[in-house]
């Protein structure tokens, strides 16, 4: 389709006072003969309407709006039937540089020539709308994986769920009782799980698969081709969204044999003793005999960390419903409770008060030193570091010692996943599928695959149910937007999807390689690329990755950035005036640069900013392209990378670093310094530093001198 | 068979924190309709006024930002803010709510283009940085408010007296005679993110809050460290604005402690040590104190613990602060502790103690009434409330930023269920 450009220039907020409009008007007419170009004082409020009428009665079918950010008035600029691009012209010009000067003019001059650019080279995206199962695939079945199955089905969305032992319930079917979860908060409960199991198997909407495992999954969300093991025999079903809910396995407890677990069959897990107190022999394992004293250990102290970190609260609440449990059951024992630092976040207080009020329950605060048996058949537990001074020796039958909660690992049990990058849901250095985990704790690296319970972190009942809530949510939402085409978090709602120019493909493997999301595979032996859409969240990483540039979106390709760029005009040698290609990721970089506006600080004129998905998906031909052209600097501002990613991508800023590589290469090849090329990294809220650091990069640059390369 | 009983398929969610947002954006991304009611002018609640999140130490804007994006591309989120639910009526599938919103005397025209403020001559308390500064009448809460309006504090204003913000606005944005609105809504279901407010630390006789100006809260350390804060950032004793070289952090200020609040606060630790991070990542040579009880830091956090533990200038002590003194001419203050595994008293004269003060309920005090279960402490009991009525976040019980956000994604799919079944009876 013919495009048809029309261009608003606003005059409001400053703008008009600041920059030329006519200047403006004059270049979308004179430069690019757009089809319309018109000014406001105001284009958000009833001008608006000149726009709607251009699009309606004119046909325009491209819009380029200079006014403010692109983060504000987005509904007011939601035009049905034209593409739409937005050119700061307010925040990032008006608010941010001196009104009436010569390059706060350039400045703008360049930002709407981008923008024009921006629009000509855009096509409204056509998405791909052939997966549209609306079936959820639990996997486990415990109070997670059950509680995310009934969710699905009450909300009029099937359920499949597959469970790998003969029965559903899951390690809450093995408890005696749970920890207190109503007022006053004092009192253990029961787990409740036998009601949970009959709902589970009595509604309509689920099939429960007990005794079964997934043996593959392949497909994208809104269809996974999902294979299913059972008794023998194997069926397909195909999924829409996957919940993962395989749960955790006790801490290898022979790794605190130093406790003298393995030598002396008095010395219990956690887990043990959940079973002693459910089957109702709370007796000391070696002779039978009743208990007197019991000693819990914490496993907290320092050499515990392997252990610890897979207890969070939970671990520390087992420990006190453990020493209810002994209480009520032996009214004479004395139990010891060795711990640290006690975990009884919120409401949990109170129940570690109640416990603290029985004086059958002894805390120490202290580490073991040594656990050694002792003449009467039972155990002396020597503690030491206690706040009392000196060691204390204890003497008891039984000493328990409180394991972590490690989960079941998700990037290679459960899933089975034919995905090129692998069976499973990659995972933090702690083991835990990996995820922006505050913000977003559900959104996996795998789309459309949420995890849930304790193989997400080690949580009690209480929060496992709310997490299978929250995952099958994550589920549904993933169904819903996989059958309109539509990306899920973080790029919600988008429909574009990368396309691949295949006649030129080297075949080298490096998009599918750096997807940080697995969604792009390759044919076997041809070993062509290819993307499996829904499995995509349109981050632009592959486009940023692939060498030859062969990777493209209908809305954002590597020809669209390197002809913004062209769009640039570069003063011939003026050392006033030099030219710096700002990359900006959207979701942080830019909204600094934004906040910088609004605080009316004072940015660079010198600065050309293109914002981009992720900076992961900048390839490092722009950069090139931009020195060739004649710029005298590259900024590719974006987000933290490393342990504690900021990257709403995960792996984007990270895989930039890896091209600056390729950048200081071609910057070497012209001739140029490497300084000239710079990743930064913006936090959002880091807009008060900002000017400075803009600036010292500008000053560094002029400082080596223009590029020799202007007016090639 | 037609349905005898009406059912609604929207949600209300009370409260635009973290909690609220996340429950709204997700139940609408899923399909549904959603109302967000929020008192304030703006959305994103507490963590809007938090410089870093721990463990990541990552701005909170960062997601508020995404959240917001979510928002605006989003038609099935509607919000009000400065907005407040009088009662909620009705059953599953079929709640009537009733809304008062208060005037923001600033309509939908406003461009946040700052014009009024040039001309405004009322300055009022910055409530936003705890009354830390000022702002003028008018004002916008902060960089990142979300809708990016303007409004206008009628406690301060002298409105139709006055008027300059009137004439100043080229937008026709201002309207000084705006009246309180009352509305109803119908909904199929609701969740509470009403979220926390801090403990009133001037209740704490013995730890000098109110009464010396260098013992501050730890949410008042937050606005110092941000730099969108009544210092930019600088962490400046309130006293005389020098540089901090030293500060106490007190742990379980208020909370833990039957005469306050009885519960644990669950976060305050982890705050703690994130704000002592703060101090040291402007000031090479300050140092840090931490007074506590037991540190939580439980899972994975205890990484965190220890990372700002490896740092020679913080330490950690265990035991209660029996009093602060007040050196009257340099106002440095003397925290006098029992340090539980020294087995003696401590004592450290430093520039800043920064108070621990816990998470209160939001709901101290509400009218929200039927349906509605509180425990003592207002905290929301979930599943004694009535059916179709949810709470997520701080509502339940005090949180993290992580937990929050699961009860918040939690809650949207339990308030679809109850439309769905209602819908089908």
């Amino acid at each position: 389709m013919e495009k048809k450009l029309g261009v608003y220039v606003c005059g409001g907020c400053g703008i008009g006072e600041c920059v030329d409009k006519e200047r403006l008007v004059r270049i979308a007419a004179e430069e690019y003969q757009v089809f319309v170009v018109k000014t406001s004082p105001a284009f958000c409020l009833e001008d608006v309407r000149l726009i709607k009428e251009d699009i309606e009665k004119e046909g325009v079918n491209a819009v380029v709006i200079a006014a403010c950010s692109p983060r504000v008035n987005t509904d007011v600029f939601a035009l049905p039937s034209a593409t739409v691009e937005r050119v700061n012209l307010r925040e990032q010009v008006a608010w941010s540089h001196p009104p009436g000067h010569e390059e706060t003019q350039s400045l703008a001059n360049d930002a709407l020539r981008m923008g024009i650019v921006r629009a000509q080279k855009t096509r409204p995206p056509t998405p791909f709308t052939e997966a549209n199962e609306r079936t959820v695939l639990v996997i486990g079945g415990g109070v997670a994986g059950m509680t995310a199955a009934l969710g699905a089905a009450r909300s009029s969305v099937k359920a499949i769920l597959v469970e790998k032992t003969p029965r559903l319930g899951g390690f809450a079917a093995r408890l005696w009782k749970q920890v207190p979860k109503h007022p006053p908060y004092r009192d253990l409960e029961e787990p409740g799980v036998d009601a949970l199991i009959r709902e589970t198997e009595a509604h309509p909407d689920i099939q429960v698969l007990t005794g079964a495992e997934v043996q593959t999954i392949a497909g994208q969300p809104g269809k996974f081709e999902v294979s299913i093991r059972r008794d023998g025999e194997v069926r397909s079903v195909t999924a829409g969204a996957v919940v993962l809910a395989t749960g955790w396995r006790p801490f290898d407890a022979t790794a605190l044999e130093r406790y003298g677990f393995g030598k002396s069959p008095n010395v219990v897990t956690n887990v043990t003793l959940e079973e002693m107190a459910r089957t109702g022999k709370l007796t000391r394992p070696s002779d039978g005999k009743e208990v007197k004293t019991v000693a819990i250990l914490q496993c907290d102290g320092s050499g515990d960390e392997a252990n610890a970190q897979y207890s969070a609260s939970v671990t520390y609440l087992v420990s006190l419903k453990h020493a209810t449990y002994i209480r009520e059951r032996c009214p004479d024992a004395s139990v010891y409770v060795i711990y640290r630092d006690m975990q009884t976040p919120g409401m949990y207080e109170y129940f570690y008060k109640k416990v603290q009020e029985d004086p059958g329950v002894l805390f120490t605060r202290g580490t073991v030193k040594e656990v050694l048996p002792d003449a009467a058949g039972g155990l002396v537990v020597e503690v030491e570091g206690s706040p009392l001074g000196g060691g204390v020796r204890l003497a008891v039958d039984l000493l328990v010692l409180a394991t972590g909660m490690v989960p079941v690992a998700s990037e290679s049990e459960g899933l089975n996943l034919a995905y090129l990058q692998g069976k499973g849901l990659p995972v933090s250095k702690y083991g835990f599928a990996d995820s922006n985990f505050l913000c977003f704790p559900y959104e996996t690296r795998r789309t459309g695959i949420y995890s849930a319970g304790c193989v997400r972190k080690p949580m009690d009942l209480t929060a496992a149910a709310l997490d299978g809530s929250a995952a099958a949510l994550k589920a549904i939402q993933a169904v819903e937007k996989s059958s309109a085409g539509a990306a899920v978090h973080p790029r919600v709602g988008d429909l574009s999807y990368p396309s691949f120019f295949l006649q030129q493909c080297t075949m080298c493997g490096r998009c599918s390689q750096e997807c940080p999301f697995g969604a792009i595979e390759l044919v076997p032996e041809k070993n062509t690329p290819f993307v499996v859409t829904n499995r995509c969240r349109r981050c632009g990483i592959c486009m940023g990755a692939c060498p030859v540039q062969i990777i493209s979106f209908d809305d954002y390709t590597v020809d669209m950035v390197a002809s913004m760029i062209k769009a640039v005009e570069i003063p011939e040698g003026d050392e006033e005036k030099p030219r710096i290609l700002v990359l900006a990721c959207e979701n942080d970089a830019y909204p600094a640069l934004d906040m910088a506006g609004i605080n009316r600080l004072q940015l660079p004129a010198s600065l050309r900013v293109i914002p981009v998905r992720c900076l992961g998906s900048v390839n490092a031909i722009m950069a090139a392209d931009a020195f060739s052209r004649g710029f005298d600097g590259v900024l590719l501002l974006g987000c933290k990378s490393g342990d504690d990613y900021q990257c709403h991508f995960i792996k984007g800023s990270e895989l930039l670093a890896t091209r600056m590589e390729n950048v200081r290469e071609t910057l070497g090849r012209l001739m140029l310094e490497p300084e000239r090329a710079t990743v930064m990294d913006v936090e959002i809220s880091g807009f008060d530093r900002l000017p400075d650091r803009l600036a010292e990069f500008v000053a560094s640059i002029k400082a080596v001198g223009l590029n020799p390369m202007k007016g090639f | 068979m037609p349905s005898s009983v009406e059912s609604h398929r929207g949600i209300l969610v009370v409260g635009g924190g973290i909690a609220g947002i996340t429950t709204a954006v997700e139940a609408a991304e899923a399909g549904y309709e959603v109302y967000i009611v929020e008192k304030n002018p703006y959305l994103g609640g507490r963590v809007a006024q938090l410089y870093k999140y721990f463990p990541k130490l990552c701005p909170p804007y960062c997601g508020l930002e995404i959240n917001f994006q979510r928002i605006k591309k989003e038609p099935r989120v509607r919000f009000f803010t400065l907005a407040e639910v009088d009662k909620i009526e009705g059953r599953p599938g079929n709640f009537d709510v009733t809304i008062t919103q208060r005037p923001r005397y600033v309509n939908d025209r406003c461009t946040a283009c700052n014009a009024c403020v040039a001309v405004c001559p009322v300055d009022r308390p910055n409530e936003f940085n705890f009354g830390m500064g000022t702002t003028k009448a008018i004002y916008l809460p902060h960089e990142m408010a979300f809708p990016m309006k303007y409004v206008i504090d009628d406690r301060a204003c002298r409105l139709t007296e006055c008027a300059k913000c009137v004439e100043a606005c080229q937008y026709n944005a201002i309207d000084l005679t705006m009246q309180p609105r009352t509305f109803s809504l119908k909904v199929g279901a609701v969740v509470l993110a009403t979220g926390w407010k801090p403990y009133d630390a001037a209740r704490i006789d013995n730890l000098g809050f109110g009464k010396y100006p260098n013992v501050i809260t730890n949410v008042m350390m937050e606005r110092l460290a941000a730099p969108n804060g009544p210092t930019k950032g600088k962490i400046l004793r309130p006293s005389d604005g020098k540089p901090v070289e030293s500060a106490v952090f007190i742990q379980c200020a208020g909370s833990r402690d039957v005469n306050h609040l009885g519960y644990c606060s669950s976060i305050c630790c982890l705050a703690s040590l994130k704000e002592a991070t703060y101090l040291r990542d402007q000031n090479p040579s300050a140092k840090a104190y931490v007074f506590y009880i037991d540190l939580r830091t439980p899972g994975t956090y205890e990484y965190f613990s220890q990372k700002v533990l490896s740092d020679q200038n913080v330490s950690i002590m265990k035991g209660k602060v029996a009093k602060i003194v007040e050196d009257p001419q340099t106002k440095q203050l003397t925290v006098e502790a029992e340090d539980i595994l020294g087995a003696e008293k401590t004592t450290l004269t430093v520039d800043l103690v920064v108070l621990a003060t816990g998470m209160a309920s939001s709901l101290e005090g509400s009218k929200l009434g039927a349906g509605v279960t509180l425990d003592k402490d207002s905290f929301v009991v979930a599943d004694a409330s009535g059916e179709g009525i949810f709470a997520a976040g701080c509502a339940r019980s005090p949180v993290d930023v992580a937990t929050a956000t699961q009860e918040g994604t939690a809650a949207a799919l339990r308030a679809i269920e109850t439309i769905q079944i209602a819908a089908r009876r």
